[in-house]
C-alpha cells in the first residue's frame, strides 16, 4: 500500500465507471475498543461483494480523502481513506489507516468477486 | 503427561499470547498437538506499520504466519477450517458443531483448550468456545476431556473466579516469543517486547505464566 496519489486513484475510478462491479466497503472501530476504553463505542460494518454500477466517481479532500460514487438509484460515499494499493492494476484497493497503522475503513472495487 | 491436545480457537494468532508456551511444554513432553483454526482472520485491523497488508491480500499472509507460528511452537497438525472472521456467531451453528464433533471423534483428545464463552471479549472468541462447550458437553460423562478456557474480559474473576491451571512457561518463552512475533502483521514485536527496555525478570512474569480455566461441565 502506498499513501494515496488522487490522480492515480481518479484514473482508476474513470476506468471502473459504468459497469458491474463487485464492492466491498467497511468501517470499524475494533472488536476490542470498548475492552481497552470502556468510554469507546465499538462499532464495525462491513458489506462484502455486492454488486454496484456508477456513473460518475471521484476522490476529493486533502488527505484523509473522500470517494463518492454516483449510482443510478444512489451513493457510495467513503470518508477517511489514505492508502491504496499501486500494484493493482484492474482493481481499486482503498483504506483509511490511523496513526497506529490500523485499518479503520475500507473501499474497494472489483469486476471480480473478492 | 497429555497423550494428545486438541486446541479450538478462531483467529490466526489466538495461540500466541494465552497458549503457545503451554503448548511448547506439552510437546517438549512428548504431546500431540491438533490447532483448529476457525478463520484465516481476514477482517483484522493491523496490517503491519506502515501498512504491507491490505483487505485482499490479508488471508493469505496471516496463513503464512500462523504456519510459521505452529513451526516455532512445535505444533504438529495444523487444520484450518475455512470459516469467516467475524461471522462465527452468525454461522449455522448445528454445521459448526458437527466440525468440532468430527475434530473431536477424530483426534480423540486428552485435553481440548478454546476460548471461556462469555469471557474471552471478542464475539468470535466466545461463539467459537460456546459452540465446543456445547459439543463437549453432549459427550458421556465417563469419555469427556476435560477442557480448558481462555479468559481475558475486564473483571472476569468476579463471575468465574481464580484460574485452576496456572503453568509455569518460563522455560518455553524462545518458542512463545518467536509464535508472538511469526505474526508480524498483528503485532509490533519491538513495542509489545519494550523494546528491550523491559528487565529480564519484567519480562518473565508477563510473559511466563499461562492461566487456564477447567470448563464446568457438571
Amino acid at each position: 500500500m502506498q499513501l494515496i496519489d488522487t490522480s492515480v486513484v481518479q484514473q482508476m475510478i474513470d476506468r471502473l465507471a459504468n459497469q458491474k462491479l463487485y464492492i466491498h466497503l467497511e468501517m470499524t472501530t475494533g472488536a476490542y475498543a470498548a475492552h481497552y476504553d470502556s468510554s469507546k463505542h465499538p462499532a464495525a460494518t462491513f458489506i462484502s461483494n455486492a454488486v454496484v454500477e456508477y456513473s460518475q466517481g471521484s476522490i476529493s479532500g486533502s488527505g484523509p480523502y473522500r470517494v463518492g460514487l454516483k449510482m443510478n438509484q444512489g451513493w457510495v460515499y467513503s470518508e477517511g481513506l489514505t492508502h491504496y494499493e499501486d500494484e493493482e492494476s484492474e482493481r481499486l484497493i482503498l483504506a483509511g489507516h490511523d496513526s497506529q497503522g490500523k485499518l479503520v475503513v475500507a473501499l474497494q472495487l472489483s469486476r471480480e468477486p473478492f | 503427561m497429555e497423550r494428545r491436545i486438541l486446541v479450538i480457537l478462531p483467529h490466526p494468532d489466538d495461540e500466541a499470547f494465552g497458549l503457545s508456551g503451554t503448548l511448547a511444554k506439552h510437546i517438549s513432553e512428548g504431546a500431540q498437538v491438533t490447532y483448529a483454526c476457525l478463520t484465516l482472520g481476514e477482517m483484522g485491523r493491523n496490517m503491519g506499520i506502515p501498512p504491507f497488508a491490505t483487505r485482499v491480500t490479508l488471508p493469505t499472509i496471516r496463513k503464512k504466519e500462523l504456519e510459521e507460528s505452529c513451526r516455532a511452537i512445535g505444533i504438529q497438525d495444523l487444520r484450518l477450517l475455512g470459516f469467516h472472521d467475524k461471522t462465527i456467531e452468525f454461522e449455522d451453528q448445528g454445521r459448526l458443531e458437527a466440525r468440532i464433533e468430527d475434530l473431536v471423534n477424530e483426534v480423540n483428545p486428552s485435553l481440548i483448550v478454546t476460548f471461556y464463552p462469555g469471557y474471552s471479549v471478542h464475539p468470535d472468541h466466545d461463539a467459537c468456545g460456546a459452540a465446543v462447550i456445547r459439543t463437549v458437553g453432549r459427550i458421556p460423562q465417563d469419555r469427556r476431556p476435560p477442557v480448558h478456557c481462555i479468559a481475558f474480559s475486564n473483571n472476569h474473576e468476579q463471575y468465574i473466579g481464580k484460574p485452576d491451571i496456572i503453568n509455569d512457561v518460563k522455560h518455553f518463552l524462545k518458542q512463545k516469543i518467536a509464535s508472538i512475533q511469526a505474526h508480524r502483521s498483528q503485532f509490533q514485536a519491538a513495542e509489545l517486547l519494550g523494546r528491550g527496555e523491559m528487565k529480564d525478570r519484567e519480562f518473565q512474569e508477563r510473559f511466563g505464566t499461562e492461566r487456564f480455566w477447567t470448563y464446568p461441565f457438571d
